[in-house]
């Protein structure tokens, strides 16, 4: 039952009436579509939607036989792995250095910024600085000796999503992990400065592991975001390419139920998607401690 | 507060420093390119101090547009500011309404079907619109709402971690109120307006900070949704822009317009950041 409060109104109809707005527009623009993805992929149609004929799980079975397909699961995971390790590793390193800081402000300004900015205009402003025309990056690592050209190297591709990707999300991480710091007991800390530890080992033996809640909180909510909130970035900077190196999952069903106008199988990969999101947000919600206290 | 030795000190702040610097360095390159005339881009390298033509920039970006955005028939950046703040009001303020008279519905009522109506809402948690996208844009079309602002909006309009806020945000009010409102009186519509609104302040403003910036970034689904030019959103025009090749792209309009659009946004989230990071932190999403 979810909790509400012990003295109530006692109105019958009205309840119903306050939640009809928000209950349209779940119905429709919601529930609507995601019922119709979870019948589509049991059809197959062809692409000027005038036969359709059942087909069973056959959808699913082509899509995961799909070579193609399976890899862009891999690339996702890839991917969420890698944002989740750097923008964790930094923000955590942030956090650490601006914790024991009294005006910590301006730091936490400059880091938190990129939150606001658009995942597109990212993808804008790192593609010109690799971009082999006419990024400065990309002239300044040529002259170093070394070939930039992520439109044809997979690796240097990869890298740059990735690296676009976590530039927006070290703000998310650093909040919450400089939120985590402190609230932990300053009498800890302190007692372990008298027993003469430094800096370095007071966060490994102590600020670390009671940060722990946070950091599986954050490699949730980091995995929901790349897979999920990446799509400009990847759009913007590589378009999936090259050779799919960065095709993820969400991209694959842009590119073929808009592109190749495949719904069925898109339809298929869209509910393997929900079948993702759903497993994500029992996590968050099922072992997830949010309100931590020492 | 442990005291650091002056070494450790320094450190922290030096690693914080370049760290800023870091962060802040494609956001500059951005502004530098976005002053800079058109050849002086294409020079190797760019130059990294600031040019002179950021007013001519800036003016073309907003009122005459540029390679990629339809030849003659061009739109400029007013046109999309418009459009992407049309698209992230109206996505604010329909999620924090629907929400809120949920919400009140939902804390502040015994009916049937209570808990059936709060995981009905708790669902659209599980379906972002990258998950629901191809029929989402299907049924939308079907709607004949393709380029319209109804389009744009309705499909990202609810709010599930709006409806916790708020929850969590009432179930901490005293039951007094609620008893004193009835004592006075008066019925739950007088006591939504004159004791709830007001006292839901907080959560809101942290709303109108998370769901702005979210409305304001959207880009998969009005990449989708919009056709016509006229109903481009700042992301749109910019994507639209770099179709062309990298080394024909009128790179000092699309870097003023990059940085057109992140202004508002960024603004919005350092004038209210306290808000911001209680918001982001505390949810119970």
């Amino acid at each position: 039952m979810i909790s509400g409060k012990s003295v109530v109104f006692r109105e019958k109809k009205l309840p119903y009436l306050l939640l009809t707005p928000e209950v349209v527009l779940v119905l429709i623009f919601f529930i609507w579509p995601a019922s119709q993805a979870l019948v589509q992929s049991l059809y197959r149609e062809d692409a000027w939607g005038i036969t359709r004929n059942f087909v069973g799980l056959d959808n699913f079975r082509r899509v995961l036989a799909d070579p193609r397909y399976v890899e862009s699961i891999w690339t996702s995971i890839a991917f969420a792995i890698a944002v989740a390790g750097a923008t964790m590793l930094i923000a955590l390193f942030f956090a650490a250095l601006a914790n024991n800081i009294r005006k910590a402000t301006a730091y936490q300004t400059v880091i938190i910024a990129p939150y606001a900015v658009a995942p597109l205009v990212a993808g804008v402003m790192w593609f010109f600085l690799f971009s082999p025309a006419v990024g400065i990056l990309s002239y300044g690592l040529r002259s170093m000796g070394m070939m930039w050209n992520h439109t044809i190297v997979p690796g240097q591709a990869f890298f740059l999503v990735v690296l676009a990707a976590s530039w927006q999300r070290i703000a998310y991480n650093f909040l919450f992990y400089l939120a985590g710091m402190q609230i932990i007991p300053d009498s800890l800390v302190e007692s372990a400065t008298i027993d003469g530890a430094t800096p370095v080992q007071r966060f490994w033996k102590i600020t670390f592991p009671l940060l722990s809640p946070t950091t599986f909180f954050l490699l949730i909510m980091n995995f929901i975001y790349t897979f999920f909130e990446t799509f400009p970035v990847i759009h913007q900077l590589t378009e999936g390419g090259p050779a799919n190196a960065t095709a993820t999952m969400v991209y694959r069903i842009y590119r073929e139920g808009f592109r190749q106008l495949n719904f069925g199988s898109s339809a298929a990969q869209s509910v393997i998607l929900m079948a993702f999101v759903i497993f994500f947000v029992v996590l968050q919600f099922r072992y997830v401690e949010r309100r931590v206290v020492y | 507060m442990v005291t650091d030795s002056t070494p450790t000190r320094i450190f922290r702040h030096a690693c914080l420093l370049i760290g800023c610097l870091i962060i802040i360095f494609p956001v500059y390159v951005a502004f530098v390119a976005s002053s800079l005339p058109l050849a002086d881009i294409f020079a190797r390298p760019m130059q990294l101090a600031p040019g002179g033509e950021v007013f001519n920039n800036y003016y073309q970006a907003l009122f005459v547009g540029g390679r990629g955005l339809g030849g003659a028939r061009a739109i400029g950046a007013l046109v999309m500011l418009r459009n992407s703040l049309i698209m992230s009001v109206g996505i604010v303020v329909s999620k924090i309404a629907v929400s809120l008279l949920s919400t009140f519905a939902i804390v502040f009522f015994k009916f049937p079907g209570r808990s059936f109506f709060f995981w009905l809402i708790f669902i659209t948690l599980m379906l972002p619109v990258e998950v629901r996208i191809v029929p989402t844009y299907r049924l939308v079309s079907d709607l004949g709402m393709i380029n319209s602002y109804p389009g744009l909006i309705l499909p990202l309009a609810v709010s599930a971690t709006a409806t916790f806020l708020f929850k969590q945000y009432f179930m901490t009010m005293p039951d007094q109120l609620i008893e004193a409102a009835k004592i006075d009186g008066a019925g739950p519509m007088r006591f939504f307006r004159s004791i709830l609104l007001p006292m839901s302040r907080t959560p809101m403003a942290t709303l109108v900070v998370i769901q702005f910036v979210y409305g304001w970034n959207q880009y998969l689904w009005p990449l989708l949704a919009t056709t016509d030019r006229a109903y481009y959103t700042l992301m749109i025009g910019l994507s639209r822009m770099l179709v062309v090749a990298d080394h024909q792209a009128d790179w000092h309009v699309v870097m003023a317009i990059a940085i057109l659009a992140m202004i508002p946004t960024i603004i919005l989230v350092l004038a209210m950041q306290k808000q911001f990071v209680r918001g982001l932190t505390e949810v119970d999403k």
